[in-house]
C-alpha cells in the first residue's frame, strides 16, 4: 500500500456512535483500501470492537457516513435504528464476514454443517456443492478429519479455525477478526494465528484485525492503527508504529503490552 | 351417540364396565382436542414470542398486551366468545375446532412465555454469528434458535400439555362430545352420576400420572446443547 | 349503547365471582400450607395422605371435581349449597396446586439455615415457624400470585353448576339479547380488570413482605 492508494473499500466519515450517554466513537474517520490488512490496537474500551461491529451491522451508529464499496450503510429516509431496510443491510452483509472472540459456533450442528449451512440457506448453493467447499475450507484450516464432530468435541483453537472456515464459506470481501485468540489457552493461539497468517496472503481479501498479539500484528498487517478513546490517535506501517511511535499514548500502551 | 349402548346399573362395577366403551370413545375425543389445541398453542406461542422480540416497539408492545389479555381471562369465557361470536362474522367452525382453537389461544399465552425464556437463554453470540452469516431472522429462528431451545423448553411444554388435557372437559359446554359430556349424558339418563364421573376423574388421574412419569424420563434423555443436526 | 344496560347485572355477577375467588384463595391457602407442611414435616402416614390429596386434586380435572361434588355426592346423601360447593371445590383444587408451591419453597430453604437452627437447639416446630416459614413464604409469593389469577379464571367454571357469577350472568344476558360480541367482550374485560387488580394486590403484598423481612430477592427465584 505504498503506491497511490485506490478508492477506499471502507470509509468512515465523521461517524459518531453512542450507547446512551456514552459516546464511543466521536467524529470518527477511517479508510481501508481493497485488499488491505489493517490491525487495530489500543487499550480496553477504546472502541475497536465497536468499529468492527458497526461494519458487521451488529450495531447502528448515530451520525456521519459509512460506506462499503460505495454503498452507504444508512439509506436516505431509512427507518429503524440502522436507518436502513433489512434488505439493504443484507446486501451489505453479503460482503462482510466476522470471526468472534468466543467463536460462536452453532453447538447443535456438526462442523460440516456449521460451515455449509449458510451457503446453502443464504447463497442458495446446492448441499453437495456447499459441502464440497466446506471440505476444502476445513482442509485449509487443517480440520478435514473433524467434519463430523460437534463443536463441543473440539478444542478452542479448533473451534476458532472452524469459525474462520465458516466465515470464509460466505466468500466475503472483508473479513473482520475481533480478538480471535483472546479466549484461547496460550498453547492454542499459534494454530489460529497460523491460519489467519495464511489468509493475509490472499490478495483480494480485506482484513480488519483487532488483537493483542503485537508480534503477529507486525508480521501480517499493512497498517496498524492505535485507538484511544474512540479515535485513531496514531497509524502507520507496523515498523513505524512498533519501532518509532510518536504519540505519547502509543508509547505508553506499547510499553505496557510489550512489558 | 348413545343409541345402541345399553348399561347395567345392577351394581356399580357392572355399571362401570358397561359404560366403559362409551367413556373411552369420549377419551379419544378428549385426546384429539388436546392434541389439536396444543399444536395451535405451540405454533401461536412461538409467533407471539417472535413478535414480542420485534424491533418495532408498537408490534412488541401490542403482542405483550394481547398475550397478557389471553393469559388473564378465563378459558370458558374465551370459549363462549369464539363459539358465539365467530359465526356472527361468518366463520362457523365445528364445535371441536372452536374448542381446540380456544385451548390453543389460551395456552399460547403460556407457551409464548416458555419460548421467550428459552430464546433469551440463547447466547447473543449465536444471533450475531447468524447475522454475520447473513441469515434472515426467519432462518435464524428456524435453524439456530429453535433447535437450541427445544431441549430446554420441552419439560415446561410437557407440563402445559398435561394441564391442557385436564382442561378439555370445559369443551363439553359447547357440545363437544368428550369424556365429560358423555359421562354427563349417561348420568342424565340413569340418574346415577357417581360412577361415570368417578370414572372420568380416574382416567384423568391415570393420564396425568403416565404423562408425568413420561416427562420425568424425557428430561433424563434430553440432549443439553440442542437437537444435534448432522 | 346497548351494552351499558348489561353493566348492572354483570357487576352483580362480578361481585359473586370476586367473593368466590377470594374465599377459595383464603381456604385454598390454608389447605396449601397444611398439605405442603404435612408433606415436608409430617410422618410417613401424614405425608402420604397429603400426597394423595395433592395428586388427586391436581390429577383430575376441576370440572370433573365440580360436577362430582355437585351431581354425584348428593346421590349418596351429601350435599351443600351450590355456592359452598363451588368455593369448596375451587379451594381444594387450588390448595392442591398451592401445596406444591409450599413444599418446593420449604425444601429450598438452605441447609445452613436449618443447621444454624439446630445449633441454637431450636425445636422442630420452632424452626419451622421462626426460621423456615418466614424465608419460604417470601419465595412462594410470586407463584402464589399466579395461582391467585388462576383461581379467578377457574372460578368461571362455577357458572356451570348454576352459580350466578360473572360468566353465568353473561350467558343469561347473551341468551336474552343475542348480542354475543358485546356481552362477552365486556365480560372478558371485566375478568381482565379483576386479574389486574389481583396482580397489583399480590405485588403490593410481595413488596411489603420483602421490606418487612428486609430480604433481598433471591437470585435463583
Ligand atoms: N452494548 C453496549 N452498551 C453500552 N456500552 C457499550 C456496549 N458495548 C460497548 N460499550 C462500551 O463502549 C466502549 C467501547 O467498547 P468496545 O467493545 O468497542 O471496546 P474495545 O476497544 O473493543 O475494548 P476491549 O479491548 O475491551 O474489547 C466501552 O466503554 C464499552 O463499555
Ligand atoms: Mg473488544
Amino acid at each position: 500500500m505504498t503506491e497511490k492508494a485506490p478508492a477506499p473499500l471502507i470509509q468512515f466519515a465523521g461517524v459518531t456512535k453512542r450507547f446512551g450517554a456514552l459516546t464511543v466513537l466521536d467524529d470518527f474517520n477511517f479508510e481501508v483500501a481493497p485488499g488491505e490488512k489493517v490491525t487495530l490496537i489500543g487499550p480496553s474500551g477504546s472502541g475497536k470492537s465497536t468499529v468492527l461491529r458497526i461494519l458487521m451491522t451488529l450495531e447502528p451508529f448515530q451520525e456521519g457516513r459509512l460506506t462499503l464499496a460505495g454503498m452507504d450503510y444508512q439509506e436516505p429516509g431509512g427507518t429503524g435504528p440502522f436507518k436502513a431496510s433489512e434488505r439493504h443491510l443484507r446486501e451489505i452483509r453479503s460482503h462482510v464476514g466476522m470471526v468472534f472472540q468466543s467463536f460462536n459456533l452453532f453447538p447443535h450442528m456438526s462442523v460440516m454443517r456449521n460451515v455449509a449451512e449458510a451457503p446453502v440457506r443464504v447463497l442458495g448453493l446446492s448441499r453437495d456443492e456447499a459441502q464440497a467447499r466446506a471440505v476444502d475450507l476445513l482442509a485449509m484450516v487443517g480440520l478435514a478429519d473433524k467434519k463430523d464432530h460437534f463443536p463441543s468435541q473440539l478444542s478452542g483453537g479448533q473451534q476458532q479455525r472452524v469459525a474462520i472456515a465458516r466465515a470464509l464459506a460466505m466468500r466475503p470481501r472483508v473479513l473482520l477478526f475481533d480478538e480471535p485468540t483472546s479466549a484461547l489457552d496460550p498453547q492454542l493461539v499459534g494454530e489460529v494465528l497460523a491460519v489467519i497468517g495464511d489468509l493475509a496472503h490472499e490478495h483480494d481479501l480485506t482484513m480488519l484485525l483487532v488483537t493483542h498479539e503485537m508480534r503477529f500484528a507486525r508480521e501480517v498487517s499493512d497498517r496498524v492503527c492505535f485507538f484511544d478513546k474512540g479515535r485513531i490517535c496514531e497509524q502507520g506501517s507496523p515498523e513505524a508504529i512498533f519501532t518509532a511511535p510518536s504519540h505519547p499514548r502509543t508509547c505508553e500502551f506499547l510499553a505496557s503490552v510489550l512489558r | 351417540m348413545m343409541y345402541g349402548f345399553t348399561w347395567d346399573t345392577a351394581t356399580p362395577l357392572t355399571y362401570a364396565w358397561s359404560i366403559l366403551p362409551i367413556i373411552l370413545i369420549g377419551l379419544t375425543v378428549t385426546l384429539k382436542a388436546a392434541a389439536a389445541g396444543f399444536a395451535i398453542a405451540l405454533v401461536l406461542g412461538l409467533v407471539f414470542a417472535m413478535l414480542r422480540r420485534s424491533r418495532w416497539r408498537s408490534v412488541s408492545w401490542t403482542t405483550a398486551c394481547v398475550v397478557e389479555f389471553l393469559r388473564d381471562t378465563p378459558l370458558l369465557v374465551q370459549l363462549f366468545f369464539l363459539y358465539y361470536v365467530l359465526p356472527e362474522y361468518g366463520l362457523t367452525l365445528p364445535a371441536f375446532l372452536t374448542g381446540a382453537l380456544a385451548l390453543g389461544l389460551q395456552y399460547s399465552a403460556y407457551t409464548s412465555e416458555v419460548y421467550r425464556g428459552g430464546i433469551e437463554a440463547v447466547p447473543r453470540g449465536q444471533w450475531e454469528a447468524a447475522t454475520a452469516l447473513n441469515m434472515t431472522r426467519m432462518q435464524t429462528y428456524r435453524d439456530i434458535v429453535v433447535p437450541q431451545i427445544v431441549p430446554r423448553i420441552l419439560p415446561a411444554m410437557g407440563n402445559y400439555m398435561v394441564a391442557m388435557i385436564k382442561e378439555t372437559p370445559v369443551l363439553s359446554v359447547i357440545t363437544v362430545l368428550d369424556m365429560m359430556a358423555l359421562a354427563n349424558m349417561i348420568g342424565e339418563r340413569t340418574f346415577e352420576y357417581l360412577v361415570p364421573l368417578t370414572m372420568v376423574g380416574l382416567i384423568f388421574l391415570i393420564l396425568t400420572l403416565i404423562c408425568s412419569a413420561g416427562l420425568h424420563r424425557l428430561q433424563k434423555v434430553l440432549p443439553k446443547a440442542g437437537i444435534p443436526l448432522r | 349503547m346497548p351494552w351499558v344496560s348489561y353493566l348492572p347485572a354483570l357487576a352483580q355477577g362480578a361481585l359473586v365471582t370476586a367473593w368466590i375467588t377470594l374465599a377459595a384463595i383464603a381456604i385454598g391457602a390454608v389447605l396449601a400450607f397444611v398439605a405442603g407442611i404435612a408433606r415436608v414435616e409430617g410422618g410417613r402416614a401424614v405425608s402420604t395422605l397429603a400426597l394423595c390429596y395433592t395428586e388427586l386434586f391436581r390429577g383430575t380435572s376441576l370440572l370433573v371435581q365440580l360436577f362430582w361434588f355437585y351431581y354425584a355426592l348428593p346421590l349418596v346423601g351429601i350435599s351443600f349449597e351450590p355456592v359452598a360447593t363451588g368455593i369448596l371445590v375451587l379451594a381444594l383444587h387450588v390448595g392442591a396446586y398451592g401445596s406444591e408451591i409450599v413444599r418446593g419453597a420449604l425444601t429450598s430453604v438452605s441447609v445452613q439455615q436449618l443447621e444454624a437452627a439446630r445449633a441454637l437447639n431450636f425445636g422442630r416446630m420452632h424452626t419451622l415457624i421462626h426460621v423456615t416459614l418466614p424465608q419460604a413464604i417470601i419465595e412462594m409469593l410470586p407463584a402464589f400470585g399466579n395461582l391467585a389469577i388462576e383461581t379467578l379464571k377457574l372460578s368461571s367454571l362455577v357458572s356451570l353448576i348454576s352459580i350466578a357469577d360473572l360468566t353465568f350472568r353473561a350467558q343469561s344476558i347473551r341468551n336474552l339479547t343475542l348480542d354475543s360480541a358485546g356481552v362477552y367482550s365486556l365480560t372478558l374485560v371485566g375478568y381482565f380488570a379483576m386479574s389486574l387488580v389481583l396482580m397489583l394486590v399480590m405485588r403490593l403484598i410481595e413488596r411489603w413482605a420483602r421490606r418487612g423481612a428486609a430480604f433481598p430477592r433471591a437470585a435463583h427465584s
